[in-house]
This record gives structure tokens, sequence and C-alpha cells, in this order.
């Protein structure tokens, strides 16, 4: 009798015991991000309904997609502070270049990433080959960016930007089965991500990206051409900004601080996202809940009433919190 | 008197009281018995050289002495009184000096400056910039080298010889009692080396203690009174030095006995063709490298700390290239500026310094071993979880070759043991199609089993044709594993020498001495 019972309540411990670790392995972004939708579910009725969650993800995923290119470059144990101002530059270079014509959409999108392509590889260039670390480097590029694009313009921005150029920010797919009106900004960060995952998950460069991030002198030693990975990883950082910066102009107003603080933005939702800022780790899933998880906070924040100046506070908060946990956990291993 | 103290005296033939003093020392390090119950004692007015193989405990016990360590066990004796030294800054207010290698002065500053630092003269409460400059002028005259540095010149116009002379200034103006110095010629000129010498017999002549480390012991011979030998921690003997030859001394230093069998031999009829061929090559640190590599042929590269055997590794594998010679790879010349272009050339470099040069610690042991063969494909190429197109099964075919010992290659490298570790590094370029292998330290602070396999890899690499490099700072192993040895001093190739020479030999070779006078001591 007491023999059965025990060895009952032992395989219950088991069983329970294999449940604990599989709930170990979950990443801790999945459960904050749902606790906090839910619980913006409640104060905000709109979040219940499949229309409302669309609208939400369609506000986030410009969010997600500077966070993905900006864990790249993280990953690689470097940091791109130059985000914010590339979608200051899109949206203020866009409406001047656009002249209130719709016919220059397109060209203007292209010069646009044409702009982002040079802009990583300026920042590759100069923490590669100059070595300047890339904190300051692109620290550099932020204000070389934002002064420039501001010099443009004039100062102030010009012009609006047309319709058809605020489609893939604004728009939507219409009749979508089951989900309705599905917003096309979604639809670009799906795309975005999947490609993201793809190189970074399942090609040389990706394994390579997190190579250097680890251990930059092994993998030089081992043959791998650092330079190279690291330029494009900060190339790709720039043409994802650019990309987000359309999709931010596209429901935004044009005005000249609307890409401010939105590198911060992207590492804190990195951070949150399990991204490592020594280097060595990344995970592009981790990363989109990252930023759902941070565009979630910043809409709690509001909905409970808090001012704006909470939102940058939280944002500190999250990346001190995760600095000091990572330096805790390393320091315990020694 | 008590009787211990007596029969110290007894033992000692200077009637002279030590000025300091280790007793049972003893110092672990996590993986290492760095010391094990030295005891030593160091008498003023006298040269006392500290001698050993790498490894052997010298620099620890000199940080011990200095305050920089704290021992685990065992005292120290300053004067016949007990001291603990909690932080260096004690042991310098208590008289005991020390100059690392490294020096550690402000360059941008003059010398009065580097040698007050922190206890500048001052009036009114600001530093009396003349009274400070004059102090140093009398310290330097002092120690005799006035006529050679002015007390305002900025220590980074000076040459290293008179950086180090700056340093003895600072050491002695704490008004030092024993004056430790860590291989203090190593980067000096024959000229400067007897200023040095010369420096350092006036200061024991005022009764001074003079503690030095040093490999060449040509000069050990030339300066020391007495010299201790330590190896692998422990203390061997304190000798005179006018009653031993430097044969004695590298008997004493490396008079051991193997700790396991190695593979056999490769025999000449195994050696093929030459593969690699250096002619007359030569960088900042390396001069005039020639030498040959055959193919199934483990060639050892001896030599001390500092004589450029991990230099010759790196040159050779374009981390820090040659800048004139020639470098021959089966018979054409090849032109290596980086690791990728070697590694294309068909050359493999396992890194003497696992943790920083090889692992990525927080990768799964499937992505480490691939690091290399992945590196030089095509970057935008797909990967294959367990290999690569060609070799769909390479993650688990290297597991077995090296006997990686784990439940799954997903785990993250940093928690495997150092002997798993060094495996996954080693298989990495077993999986890269490399004619050559480099080895920098091979079994450095690896377990025995672990050391013993990995031995036999080596091995195995030559009866598949390759060719192997060893560097190695543990003799036995190099003469355990060479087919042929060759010795590095001072950023040269000393000389050659034949499978089995023995311990003594190269251990004389890779101190400075000529090749004729290691034929004469083989002979012996």
């Amino acid at each position: 009798m007491t023999t059965s019972t025990f060895t009952s309540s032992a395989g219950a411990s088991r069983i329970l015991r294999s449940v604990w670790a599989a709930i170990k392995k979950i990443p801790p972004v999945y459960p904050l991000f749902f606790a906090i939708f839910i619980s913006i579910g409640f104060l905000g009725q709109s979040y219940q309904t499949m229309p409302g969650i669309l609208n939400f993800l369609r506000r986030a995923a410009p969010l997600a997609i500077l966070a993905i290119g900006e864990m790249l470059v993280l990953a690689t144990g470097g940091f791109d502070l130059s985000i914010g101002s590339i979608v200051t530059l899109v949206v203020l270079g866009s409406s001047k270049l656009l002249n209130n014509d719709p016919a220059n959409a397109i060209p203007s999108i292209l010069i646009m990433l044409g702009f982002g392509v040079l802009i990583g590889l300026i920042n590759g260039t100069v923490v590669s080959y100059l070595k300047v670390p890339s904190f300051i480097a692109t620290l550099g590029m932020l204000l070389l960016v934002k002064g420039g694009a501001l010099y443009w313009v004039g100062g102030a921005p010009q012009g609006y930007l047309t319709d058809n150029w605020r489609f893939f920010g604004r728009e939507y797919i219409e009749n979508v089965p089951i989900l309705g009106r599905f917003p096309v900004a979604l639809l670009i960060l799906i795309v975005i991500a999947a490609f993201s995952w793809f190189i970074f998950h399942r090609t040389n460069f990706g394994k390579q990206v997190l190579a250097i991030g680890d251990n930059v002198r092994a993998s030089q030693l081992s043959g791998v051409r650092v330079r190279l990975v690291r330029t494009m990883a900060f190339v790709l950082s720039a043409v994802f900004a650019v990309i987000g910066g359309v999709l931010i102009g596209g429901y935004g107003g044009v005005n000249v601080t609307i890409g401010e603080g939105l590198e911060m933005q992207s590492i804190a939702a990195c951070v949150v996202g399990g991204v490592m800022l020594t280097g060595g780790r990344g995970n592009v899933m981790n990363v989109v809940f990252g930023a759902f998880t941070m565009e979630a906070m910043f809409n709690l924040l509001n909905l409970l009433g808090l001012p704006k100046p909470y939102k940058d506070a939280v944002q500190g908060l999250i990346i001190i919190a995760a600095v000091a946990y990572i330096a805790l956990s390393t320091r315990r291993k020694r | 008197m008590t009787q211990e103290t007596l029969a110290r005296t007894t033992q000692t033939p200077s009637a002279l009281q030590p000025i300091l003093e280790v007793r049972h020392i003893t110092k672990r390090f996590p993986g290492v018995l760095a010391l094990d119950d030295v005891s030593v004692e160091f008498l003023p007015g006298q040269v006392h050289a500290v001698v050993g193989e790498n490894g052997a405990g010298k620099s620890t016990l000199m940080k011990i002495m200095a305050g920089a360590y704290v021992p685990d066990s065992g005292e120290i004796l300053l004067q016949g009184e007990r001291v603990t030294f909690s932080h260096p800054q004690e042991a310098l207010q208590k008289g005991i000096s020390i100059i690392y290698q490294e020096f550690n002065l402000l360059p941008e500053r003059t010398v009065a400056q580097n040698i007050f630092l922190g206890r500048e003269p001052s009036r009114f409460g600001v530093i009396d910039i003349g009274k400070m400059n004059e102090n140093a002028r009398v310290l330097l005259k002092e120690i005799g080298v006035e006529q050679f540095i002015s007390p305002t010149a900025v220590v980074s116009s000076l040459s290293v010889a008179e950086q180090q002379l700056v340093e003895i200034a600072k050491a002695i103006s704490f008004n030092a009692k024993v004056l430790i110095m860590d291989e203090p010629t190593a980067a000096l000129t024959s000229t400067e080396v007897q200023l040095l010498h010369d420096l350092i017999q006036r200061l024991t002549s005022r009764g001074l203690a003079v503690i030095f480390i040093s490999h060449r012991l040509v000069e050990v011979f030339d300066i020391a009174h007495v010299i201790t030998v330590l190896k692998d921690g422990k203390f061997v003997k304190t000798v005179n030095t006018q009653d031993v030859t430097t044969a004695d001394v590298v008997y004493l230093m490396v008079g051991r006995t193997l700790d396991h069998y190695f593979p056999p031999l490769g025999s000449p009829e195994d050696f093929g063709e030459v593969v690699l061929r250096v002619k007359n090559a030569s960088n900042h640190i390396l001069k005039n490298i020639n030498f040959t590599l055959r193919k199934g042929e483990v060639v050892g590269i001896a030599g001390l700390q500092g004589s450029g055997r991990t230099e010759l590794a790196q040159a050779l594998f374009g981390v820090v290239p040659f800048k004139t010679g020639e470098i021959e790879l089966r018979g054409k010349p090849i032109d290596i500026r980086n690791p990728s272009q070697a590694i294309k050339n068909g050359l493999g470099f396992v890194t003497e310094d696992r943790k920083s040069e090889g692992l990525l610690p927080k990768q799964p042991i499937r992505d480490n071993m691939l690091l290399t063969v992945r590196a030089i494909q095509n970057i935008f190429g797909v990967i294959n979880k367990n290999g690569i197109r060609k070799a769909p099964n390479l993650v688990p075919n290297l597991g077995k070759q090296v006997d990686v010992k784990t439940d799954s290659f997903d785990r993250e490298v940093q928690f495997l043991s150092g002997g798993n570790q060094q495996k996954v590094v080693l298989s990495r370029w077993l999986a890269s199609d490399a004619e050559v292998f480099i080895f920098d330290e091979p079994t450095r602070g690896i377990d025995v089993e672990a050391k013993a396999s990995i031995h036999d890899m080596i091995r195995d690499l030559t009866r598949q044709g390759k060719a192997v490099l060893m560097i190695s700072s543990e003799l036995p192993e190099v003469i355990g594993m060479s087919d042929r040895i060759l010795v590095m001093y001072e950023g040269q190739i000393a000389g050659e020498l034949p499978a089995k020479s023995s311990e003594n030999e190269i251990m004389l070779m890779a101190t400075g001495n000529k090749p004729g006078d290691v034929a004469a001591a083989g002979k012996e």
C-alpha cells in the first residue's frame, strides 16, 4: 500500500518535472507578451476583436522590422544606433522627393532603399576597417543622418506624403477569409520575418553572425570573413530601418522627430526577445514578439492613463534590468 | 636561540640573516597547483635568480612576495618578522618592490611624475614641480643613470631600457629592501643588458636583495650569486652559482619522468615529399626563418615563452604575416595575408588558447565543428544541420572520430570539459581538408586521458599523409611526439635536433647556448 502510493507519487512527480522542464524551455517573452496583451484586452474592449488585434499588430509591425535588423547587428556583438535617424530620413526625404506627385512614390522609396544600403555600408566599413567601436560609429551616424535629413529638407517637413506612398503602412487587403481586412504592414512584417528567419537560422551567414558575436578572434582564425559578415549585418539593419520608415510614415504624420528613440525601442525589444547585448545569441521569432511586447506595454501605459515620459522610463528600466541580469548570471558562472 | 633557528643557521653557509623568506607557500588556481609547499630564503646583498620551465611557478611566487596574490597557506617573513600582504601597496610600503615585464609607467607623463605618482611633493597644497624634479634627479644620480635620463623627459620618448631604469628608480624610491624583476632583460639589447647588470651590482653592494626571473641561463650565470630551481610548482634546490654548471641547472629544471606513453614515431620511409618550405622569412618578431615540413612527419617546435613559437604559427597562418621571405606549399610559392587564405591553401591551425581563440562558447557543438568548413563556403549557402552537402553526416562522424563525450551535439560547448572542448576544436580542422596542421599547445590544461587521445589523433593525421607542426612548452610532449625538433630562441630557429633528443639538449639550445655546446652536452 505504502509502496504503491510512493511509486505513483514518484511517477506523478516525474511527469510534473518533465512538464516543468518543457515549460522552462519556453522563452519568457511569450508568457510576458500574452500576460500584457490579455490585460490590455480587459482595459480596452477593441483588443478583444479581430480587427482590433490586427490593428495592434499593424502598429507593432514597423518596430518589429527595426528590431529584427537591430538583432542582426547585436548578434555580431555590435550596436546600430542609427536606425531611428534613418526612419526620420525616410519620412522627411520622401516628402521632399515626392514633390506632391504620386508618380514619384516608387522612385522615392527606391532611392531611400539606396540610402539605406549606403548608410549600412558606411557603418560596416567604419566599424570593420577603421575599428571604431560600433556604439560610437553608429552614434555618429545617428547625428549625421538626422542632421543631413534636416538640412536637406531645409529644417522643416516639405509637402506631404502621397496616398500611394502611404499604401504600405496604412492600407488593408480586403475580404481575407476569417481575418477580414488584413493590414499590408503586417504582411510586409511576415515577409521580412520569414526572410530573416531563413538567412539567420538557415544559412552560413546567420551562423557566422552568431560566431562573430560569440568569439570574434576564434571566428577570424577559423576563416570567417569577419569584415564582410559584419558589414552585411549593418546593411541589412539599415535597409530594414528604411522599410520600417516607409511603414511608419504610412500612418504617421510628417514631422522631424518621427524616428527619435526608435533605436532604443528596438534594442529593448531585442533584449526582451532574449538577445544578448554581448552578442552570440538571437532568434527572429522571439525578437518579433519582443517588439509586440514593447508595443503592448506602451498601449498598457496609455490605457492606464500614464503620460508619455513613462514610456521612456519603462524602456530604460527594461534595458538596465536585462543587462544587470546578464551581468549577474555571467558572474555566477565564474 | 631556538633549536629550529640554530639548525637553519648551521645549514646556511652564509652567516647573514635572510632579509626575505617564504616558508611552505602553497597556491592553488582552478585546476592547477601553482605552488606546492615552497620555501626559499633571500639574503641581502645577493642576486638571487629563480629559474624553471614555463609553468614551474616562478611568476606566482614573485607575485605572492609582492602582495599581488595571497597564498593559500604558508608564511612570508620580512627581516625575520611574519608579514601578510593583502595588496601590492602594502608590500611596497614594507620595502618589497616588483618590476613586471610589462611596465607600469604612464607614457605621456614625465620621468619625475611617474616616479612620484601619487606622492608628489607639495607646497601650499599644489605640486612642487621643482622639488619633484630635483628629488628625481637625486634618485637617478643615486643609481648612477643621471647621464641617461632627464627627470623632465616624457616616458614615451624613452627607449625600453631607459623606461626600465625609470621603473628601477621608482622602485628604489620606496626605500626598497628587496627588488623583484620579472624577465628584466627580455626586451634589451646586449649593451643595455650590460648596463642593467652593472646597476644590479651597485644595488646589491648597498645591501639590497635582488630577485629575478630569467629564461636566459647564460645571463643567470653572469650575474646571479644564488640560483633557486622550481619545477611543476615545487621547490627543487637552491644552489650557489659557482658550484654548478649550466647543464646541472638544466637537469634540475627538467629532470623528470614521462607521464604517459606516446604513439610510436614515424619511420623515415613514411615521410613523403616536402609540403611546406619556408625560406628566409621575417617579420617584426621573427628573424630569418628557414625550415621544411614533409608529408607524414610531426615536427616539434620547442622554445621558451617569448621565443617566437606562437608568432611563427601566426605568421604561417596569416594572422600576423611574414613581411619578407617566401613560403612554398607543394612546391608553389603562396602568399598568405589572412587566415581565410591560409585555410583555402590547406593549412589548419589549432590555437594555443582554446577559450579566447578557439571556442564559440555559446554555440552548440555542431556549429563549432562546422565553423571552418562553412566559413570557406558560399556565405548564402543553406546550412545542413549535420554537415555539408558533400558530407551530410560530418558532425556525427567527427564526433565518433574524436570521441566527444556528450549526450547531444546541440549542447553548448561552454558546458563541456576542457578535453572535450579541445576535441571539438580539433574536429573543426579535421573537417576542413587541411594538408598541413599547426598545433599550438595542443594539450594544455587537459587531463591525461584526453591528452593521450589527442596525441594519437595527431599521429593518425600523419598516417593519412598530413604534415604536422606542433608547438609545445612541455618538453616530454615535444620529445614524445616529434620526428624532428626545431628549437626557437629570440625569434629565430636556433637549431634543429633529431627525434628523441634529450630535454637537456633542447633546454640548452632554448636558453641561448650555441649548437656546439649542445652537441657537447648531448654526449655527456
